[in-house]
């Protein structure tokens, strides 16, 4: 027991002797006034406790800085911490998303060099190949020089084009550094928010203790798996569950056991 | 396997039709239209004559599923062959898009062979 829990039940305890006290020795009058006195600190600690709760409630919203405004409360100095998270997540969203497209607009424009080389080489080799068995004419052994060395000036050209692409797609990928470093900030908020909740409702639990409310729980709610089973996105720890398949080959098999 | 054939891709990330465009086109589809969600891609489906239907599941407005049944259960749709592309990896998931009538399925994260085959093996089914 805490030093104050002591200190605020150290009265009931007077109370109570008193109590016993007078109803032994017949004094009904002073009996009920101390009854009343013992209602009274029993009241003046139960006021204590809803005191403490609703102060540690304020606290984890100004903690928050939830944004109360929404409740109705026309103050809202700052923007508030849970905002500020659903910002950054958007952040998270539009940062992956340039990245994404960045790096396809620069394979979209990779792809035609590298088959415009490869045709071009390929159309030269029968020609070269002739060269090799030296069964070429003169004519014909000029227009080949000339087509090697315009080769030569596209693939010089070309390979440094899709090199200075594929520098920038390595730099697109600078969006892990920053959108880590939000989402990392983001599960701290989550973490925080958890202990609040969770001191939050030991200190209720300490009210019902006093007061001896006890909740009827409700029965844990059956998930509906009527027939539209809602989407739930990526799994991301299909090792740690039963339900779900692992991957195509997975599916695969589900699938031809349904007769696919 | 027509390569002509109009194909209509949903998903409610651009970056993700994007995708799938791309490797449409390397199979040989150049014929693609695009859809964000359901909602949009149900009159497009309706307006015009599409040979082929490719939809993720989870997305805001109408979900892939239920433009699966919607589809199935349009007199002139309900024959339109129809691929998922999706994260939802349940069980059960797949079990309910094979009672609603999908034609193949691909869960994400996914190879461009995953793809190629499925859909390889949905007109094998469709043209014979």
């Amino acid at each position: 027991m805490s030093m104050t829990e002591r200190a605020q039940q150290d009265p009931l305890v007077e109370y109570a002797k008193t109590l016993l006290t007078q109803l032994e020795s017949g004094d009904a009058l002073e009996a009920m006034n101390t009854i009343a006195n013992l209602h009274q600190a029993r009241d003046q600690f139960l006021f204590n406790e809803v005191g403490k709760l609703t102060r540690s409630l304020h606290e984890s919203i100004k903690n928050f800085a939830i944004d109360t405004s929404r409740a109705g409360n026309k103050v809202h100095d700052e923007m508030s911490r849970m905002q500020d998270a659903s910002e950054r997540l958007n952040y998270v969203i539009s940062k992956t998303e340039q990245a994404a497209n960045k790096t396809m607009d620069m394979v979209e424009n990779i792809i035609p060099l590298t088959s415009q080389l490869g045709e071009r080489a390929r159309a030269l080799k029968p020609e070269w190949q002739r060269l090799m068995r030296k069964e070429i004419k003169p004519e014909e052994f000029r227009r080949l020089t000339r087509d090697v060395e315009k080769f030569l000036d596209l693939a010089s050209d070309e390979t440094s084009r899709i090199g200075s692409n594929l520098s920038d797609i390595l730099l697109a990928q600078d969006f892990q550094d920053l959108t880590g470093q939000v989402i990392r900030r983001v599960i701290q908020l989550v973490h925080e928010v958890e202990d609040n909740l969770v001191n939050l409702v030991k200190m209720a639990g300490t009210i019902d203790q006093i007061t001896g409310i006890t909740h009827e729980l409700p029965e844990k709610v059956v998930v509906d798996t009527g027939p539209n089973i809602g989407p739930e996105g990526p799994i991301i720890n299909p090792e740690k569950r039963n339900d779900v398949v692992a991957g195509q080959d997975d599916v695969d098999a589900l699938l031809s056991s349904l007769g696919f | 396997m027509n390569k002509n054939m109009k194909i209509l891709i949903v998903d409610d990330f651009s970056t993700m039709r994007r995708i799938i465009k791309n490797l449409l086109r390397d199979l040989g589809f150049t014929n693609t239209q695009e859809a964000d969600d359901g909602n949009s891609a149900l009159p497009m489906l309706k307006a015009t004559d599409f040979d082929f239907l490719i939809t993720d599941w989870n997305m805001p407005g109408m979900t892939g599923i239920d433009l699966l049944k919607a589809v199935r259960a349009d007199d002139k749709l309900k024959s339109l062959p129809v691929l998922m592309v999706t994260a939802e990896a349940k069980r059960e998931q797949i079990i309910e898009a094979a009672q609603a009538g999908v034609n193949g399925y691909v869960v994400k994260p996914f190879t461009a062979q995953a793809l190629k085959e499925k859909i390889e093996k949905i007109f094998e089914r469709v043209d014979a």
